[in-house]
């Protein structure tokens, strides 16, 4: 009982702090300023398009490494699951030595007109790199979960694999799925290393929210705690309204 | 009629089989777990292409290796019933039988699966989840949404093994009946011998990836062609009418004719069952003696010798076989032709419901 004691008010006690050294008022009024607000609109949109990309090209990627056997497969999985492990600062680096300007493909995605370092897209391009890997291997496990004779039986039943895909894989791995979402984007929203690193720090442009608590907290104490404040409370928002998805009657309730 | 060659290795042994199921017919592959039955199946389906093998069910080529045919598992069309019924968990059962029924829409998609769903006595479960459905309701959800794309073959793995006994034999009585209506080859898996012989006009036994013998039920009972199947095939079953008798006793008329007892319980459409080594023979014309209550006049039609011991192919109304040390087969000059009662005790005699 003890240990759980201490390991709960460990990790808790920072994320009280934060709601007890700023005021609701504070908070407010902190969030007024046009950095903070744009932060934070900066955070949101790059994240949900960093997931919305990761879900569509890695769920039928991680679909194909449950289902399929073949050569190599080991070492595929292996390779997808290194930026789990890798420090943010040398994603960012890894990033930049390969979409850099100078880059393995920096001149390829020079001529293609598109330009990633310092950019917004750049920031998308970091937040995607990191977060996929957490989503692909919640969903590669919650694909292998499934029992093998619904897919069968859909085959059997006239549909091809693409709508068993569909209709039958996706919906009984859908708790699976949600949550590996979830983790993916709790990690888009606290990305730090890879974006400074890659796509810079720059108001209204590549400055995320967690940026921009890195940029104030030396000047404006108070402001970066708000916006931490604000942080923590969207991501457990987004934590607890997929957990409610996950478990209700269409997802979670029914695949068991 | 549906044809299936199909040779492939399968993990520790190879699969070799050749078969032919007629339309109407239901062929009962029966066989311990792991001889290769499934995967017949599987073949069959398409869900895994052996390295050599043609499959066709009527017209139509559905696996031909030699001319690199293989068409994809929802282009062949068969329905198959798999073992835990393999409904989907997210779907409510009418949406389960509701499917594969894609050319349908809306209210004529529900109204069908419904109509299925009733020819299975299971429409008011429609709005439920298979979770919430026990394993005979499952059952029928399966079969009604492996007919509803009117299939032009009938696979049914292991389909009454996730029920309860009780539920077994009346899901088994309607299995059978569903098959003959369905009018399509079927071809049907069963670890269980009693089963096959139950569900299937003919049997084929299988063991390590071959068909060791194919016929009816009783000519592998008579005539088995090995050991193996000697020992699978087991028991005795004959099938009668029951009542339970004023000595407590459970009194079987046998289907053409016949008497036997036991001391199961058990009443209407029954199979009684016995091993064959619990039988034995006296001489015909010999007076009841001793303490065997079954007493039935057969004739000796095959005599197989089976190790140490021979099996006796049995005529009566119903067919059976007995087994007897090879010595008193020798003393009693039991041959083909010759004429015997075959006597057990009410007491070794199973009884289960049809």
């Amino acid at each position: 009982m003890a240990s759980l004691a201490t390991v709960l008010c460990f990790l808790t006690l920072p994320i009280v702090a934060i709601f007890v050294d700023t005021g609701p008022l504070e908070l407010l009024a902190s969030l007024r300023e046009d950095g903070a607000l744009e932060a934070l609109r900066l955070s949101v949109v790059c994240s949900a398009i960093a997931i919305g990309i990761i879900v569509l090209v890695g769920t039928p990627a991680a679909y194909l490494l449950a289902t399929r056997r073949f050569r190599g497969r080991a070492t595929v999985v292996t390779l997808i699951e290194i930026p789990l492990v890798l420090p943010p600062a040398v994603a960012g680096i890894g990033l930049l030595a390969a979409l850099g300007p100078n880059g393995l493909l920096g001149s390829l995605i020079d001529d293609a007109g598109i330009e990633l370092v310092l950019t917004t897209a750049g920031v998308i391009v970091a937040l995607t790199f990191v977060s996929a890997p957490f989503f692909l291997r919640q969903a590669q496990s919650a694909f292998e979960a499934l029992d093998r004779t619904w897919l069968d039986a859909s085959r059997t039943l006239g549909a091809s694999e693409p709508r068993t895909f569909l209709a039958v894989a996706i919906p009984t791995a859908g708790p699976g799925l949600i949550s590996g979402l979830a983790l993916a984007w709790g990690r888009a929203l606290g990305e730090f290393g890879a974006t400074l690193m890659f796509a810079g720090s720059f108001r209204g442009v590549t400055q995320t929210v967690p940026l921009a608590i890195y940029q104030d907290f030396s000047t404006d104490f108070t402001g970066a705690l708000a916006l931490s404040a604000v942080l923590v409370a969207v991501s457990a928002a987004l934590l607890l309204s997929v957990k409610l998805l996950g478990g209700s009657e269409w997802l979670g309730g029914a695949a068991r | 009629m549906l044809r299936v060659e199909a040779s492939t290795r399968l993990g520790a042994f190879a699969l070799d089989v050749a078969l032919e199921v007629p339309a109407g017919c239901c062929l009962a592959l029966a066989g311990p777990s792991g001889a290769g039955k499934s995967s017949v199946l599987r073949v069959v389906a398409g869900l895994v292409t052996p390295e050599s093998g043609r499959v066709s069910c009527g017209e139509a080529v559905w696996l031909d290796t030699a001319r690199r045919v293989d068409l994809a598992p929802e282009r062949r069309r068969c329905g198959y019933v798999f073992q835990e019924y393999a409904l989907f968990p997210h779907l409510r059962a009418w949406q389960n039988v509701a499917y594969p029924l894609r050319e349908l829409r809306g209210r004529d998609r529900r109204r069908r699966a419904l109509e299925l769903l009733e020819r299975f006595e299971v429409a008011h479960l429609a709005d439920a989840r298979p979770r919430t459905l026990s394993g005979g309701e499952r059952q029928r959800v399966a079969l009604a949404r492996a007919l509803a794309r009117r299939p032009d073959a009938l696979l049914l793995d292991e389909p009454l093994s996730a029920l309860d006994a009780r539920t077994r034999a009346s899901a088994g009585r309607e299995l059978a009946a569903v098959l003959r209506e369905a009018g399509v080859p079927a071809l049907l898996v069963t670890h269980d011998f009693v089963e096959a012989a139950l569900l299937g006009d003919r049997v084929g036994v299988i063991d390590g990836g071959r068909l060791v013998q194919q016929g009816t039920a009783a000519e592998l009972a008579a005539s088995p062609a090995s050991a193996f199947v000697a020992d699978f095939t087991g028991a005795v079953v004959l099938t009668g009418t029951a009542r339970p008798g004023a000595d407590g006793l459970t009194h079987v008329t046998l289907d053409g004719g016949g008497h036997v007892a036991s001391t199961g319980s058990g009443e209407g459409l029954v199979a009684v069952s016995v091993h064959p080594w619990e039988i034995a023979m006296e001489p015909a014309g010999t007076p009841s003696a001793g303490s065997a209550q079954n007493r039935l006049d057969v004739e000796i039609v095959s005599v197989t010798a089976i190790g140490n011991r021979v099996r006796l192919g049995l005529a009566a109304p119903q067919p059976f076989v007995a087994e007897i040390t090879e010595a008193s087969a020798r003393a009693m000059k039991l041959s083909p032709g010759v004429r015997a009662v075959a006597t057990w005790k009410a007491a070794s005699t199973r009884v289960l419901e049809r």
